[in-house]
């Protein structure tokens, strides 16, 4: 990607000016957005609703279901935004607009890569953090300081992971239908297969294995930690059935992830940009 | 001199060969004009030259830098307007111009200057701060134009830049591209108009089929075609026997060359008389003793449509008609796309 030859500031020239049009793009057509916070607002009122009677002690370590549930949809909600990163991309690459940025004498064809990852990670926290609050008026919670820290950081870490895999797909798949068909496909199995709307106990053994390897459930973890004690990075977050995981290797192994799809990612995106 | 240097250029698409081997030379400040029926190779050449497209084999040298190794700074060098136009229809005109000059870092009282200067070259005032989802194809073509001068490029490359334009935005268009050739800029212009490129081009190729068939300026082409061109039919559809035959008188005849048996037009014969004498008389008296009638007789000054036809046996607008069909554009559109 040009990595010796470009310039810091034309790089940053770059970046601004290509997430500056995805925000203007977002103010003039905000239904992403809205559509992005509805959703999961709906699934918390709905979800806290039908388990409001489920009696005491029904969940561990949780007060009421909504209090369970907060951190499952928080992570839904960044997960979401994020596997629809690719979207813009994809349709840059069909509708040509693509090429207007290839044909320009860029410092970096890497400000394309991170003008989207910039663009989902402030457009996922945004949405992150109006389910936070909804969440917070309806009683479920809010953690203290450490624990915001931790919120966040899991979700930088899930965003970027996720965000790279969608802009792979954008360069990979022939068009928008068929990246579209791959998100609705992906996007409700892995929510289900994770422990973000039940633990892993309520599972059958062959789920709670699913779930405890999934990405998602190693980011739900650590924010249901936060929301539910005081944070402390060494207590277990997960009893998986392959053993029990604190926060600390939750978010480890969610880092892992995100620097190896960071690496496996390159060499296509430079076969595709270069 | 040549600022342009095309050598044995070549590019495949799966199973279709699109350029074979070709090469040509563009001098600096001069408007070079590509012609070329559709699917003929014109746009693989351009997608080539703004560094979209990496050919298979062959080189090309822009100001003697090779755009093979360094397309980085050839596309410094260039602008580029496709043929398909792609604007963000959410983007007003001039957020547009904003955001393409910040592409190419330029600072903001440069960018600044050159949007004011191109909004009021190309005659955007009235509509530049509107939704670019909202412009007529004449105006997406002026915004894409400014677009892609902004950064004042040595050589500014045009793929169709007028399929489907209102007159008026024709206008403009070839009024702004005399300008800038009249300034030092190179152009390359990419058209299957042949009126356009014989009104604007200083030079040109005509390619088919991925080759060069001709190369010159426009009257040095035409001019290699001698005299008058006539069109003969005797009748409204011949056969090729029956054309064959005439050919053969025709050969006979002193002064008459080039001869062309059309069969996309019915078989008719096209061929060239010489300026100098009047052979017309000659070619009735000699048809009318083979018992043959005119049918119809045209006879023109040589236009670059002759030059194609001399060189391929059709015109232009019939290998525009025989490509009807042949291509699947959405399967061409999938293999360029990145």
């Amino acid at each position: 990607m040009e990595l010796k030859q470009y310039n810091l500031f034309f790089l940053y020239q770059e970046t601004v000016a290509l997430t500056k049009r995805l925000f203007i793009q977002l103010k003039r057509r905000p239904s992403t957005l809205l559509a992005g916070i509805l959703q999961p607002i709906i699934w918390l009122f709905l979800f806290g609703a039908l388990f409001s009677k489920a009696p005491e002690g029904f969940l561990p370590g949780v007060d009421s279901y909504g209090n369970f549930l907060g951190a499952g949809l928080i992570v839904f909600t960044a997960f979401s935004g994020a596997l629809n990163s690719g979207l813009p991309l994809m349709f840059d690459r069909e509708f040509g607009f693509l090429n207007r940025l290839l044909v320009a004498p860029l410092a970096s064809r890497l400000s394309i890569v991170l003008s989207s990852f910039f663009y989902i990670t402030i457009l996922s926290f945004v949405q992150s953090i109006v389910i936070m609050i909804v969440s917070f008026v309806l009683g479920y919670g809010w953690p203290d300081f450490y624990g915001l820290g931790i919120v966040f950081t899991t979700l930088i870490l899930l965003v970027l992971f996720v965000t790279s895999i969608s802009l792979c797909l954008a360069f990979v798949l022939p068009g928008h239908i068929e990246l579209i068909a791959l998100i609705f496909v992906i996007n409700l199995p892995l929510l289900f297969a994770s422990t973000a709307l039940a633990p892993i106990s309520f599972m059958p053994n062959w789920l709670g294995w699913l779930a405890s390897l999934n990405p998602l459930t190693f980011a739900i973890e650590p924010i249901r930690i936060a929301y539910t004690q005081t944070m402390n990075l060494d207590v277990v977050a997960l009893h998986a059935p392959y053993g029990d995981l604190t926060c600390k290797s939750c978010i480890s192994i969610l880092f892992s992830l995100t620097v190896f799809s960071l690496i496996i990612i390159r060499p296509l995106l430079n076969r595709k940009l270069n | 001199m040549n600022y342009i240097q095309i050598t044995d250029l070549s590019k495949s698409y799966s199973d279709i060969q699109a350029l074979k081997d070709l090469s040509m030379k563009i001098n600096a400040g001069t408007l070079f004009g590509i012609l070329g029926p559709n699917g003929a190779g014109k746009s693989t050449l351009i997608k080539i030259l703004a560094t979209l497209v990496e050919p298979d084999g062959g080189e090309v040298f822009v100001n003697n830098i090779n755009l093979i190794k360094n397309p980085r700074k050839i596309r410094e060098l260039i602008g580029y307007v496709a043929q398909d136009i792609a604007l963000d229809k959410i983007l007003t005109g001039r957020e547009l111009l904003d955001f393409q000059s910040d592409l190419y870092h330029m600072n903001k009282k440069e960018k600044y200057e050159r949007i004011k200067l191109l909004i009021n070259q190309l005659e955007m005032n009235d509509w530049i701060d509107r939704k670019c989802g909202t412009y007529s194809g004449g105006m997406k073509r002026r915004i894409d134009l400014a677009a892609g001068l902004l950064h004042l490029p040595k050589v500014l490359i045009l793929d169709e830049p007028t399929v489907g334009l209102d007159i008026e935005s024709r206008n403009i268009i070839w009024h702004l591209l005399k300008d800038l050739k009249n300034d030092g800029m190179t152009i390359i212009l990419s058209s299957h108009y042949l009126d356009e490129i014989d009104k604007l081009a200083d030079s040109l190729v005509i390619i088919d089929d991925g080759k060069v068939i001709a190369q010159g300026t426009p009257a040095q082409l035409k001019n290699k075609l001698g005299g008058d061109r006539i069109t003969l039919k005797v009748r409204e559809f011949s056969t090729h026997e029956e054309s064959k035959k005439i050919s053969e008188i025709l050969s006979s005849i002193n002064g008459i060359s080039q001869i062309i048996i059309n069969k996309a037009q019915g078989y008719s014969i096209n061929f060239v008389v010489d300026k100098e004498k009047d052979l017309l008389t000659k070619l009735k008296v000699e048809l009318a003793f083979s018992k043959f009638e005119i049918f119809s007789l045209a006879q023109s000054q040589p236009s670059l449509d002759d030059v194609y036809l001399q060189a391929t046996g059709k015109t232009l607008l019939d290998a525009e008609i025989s490509m009807t069909g042949k291509r699947d554009l959405k399967k061409e559109s999938k293999q360029s796309m990145r």
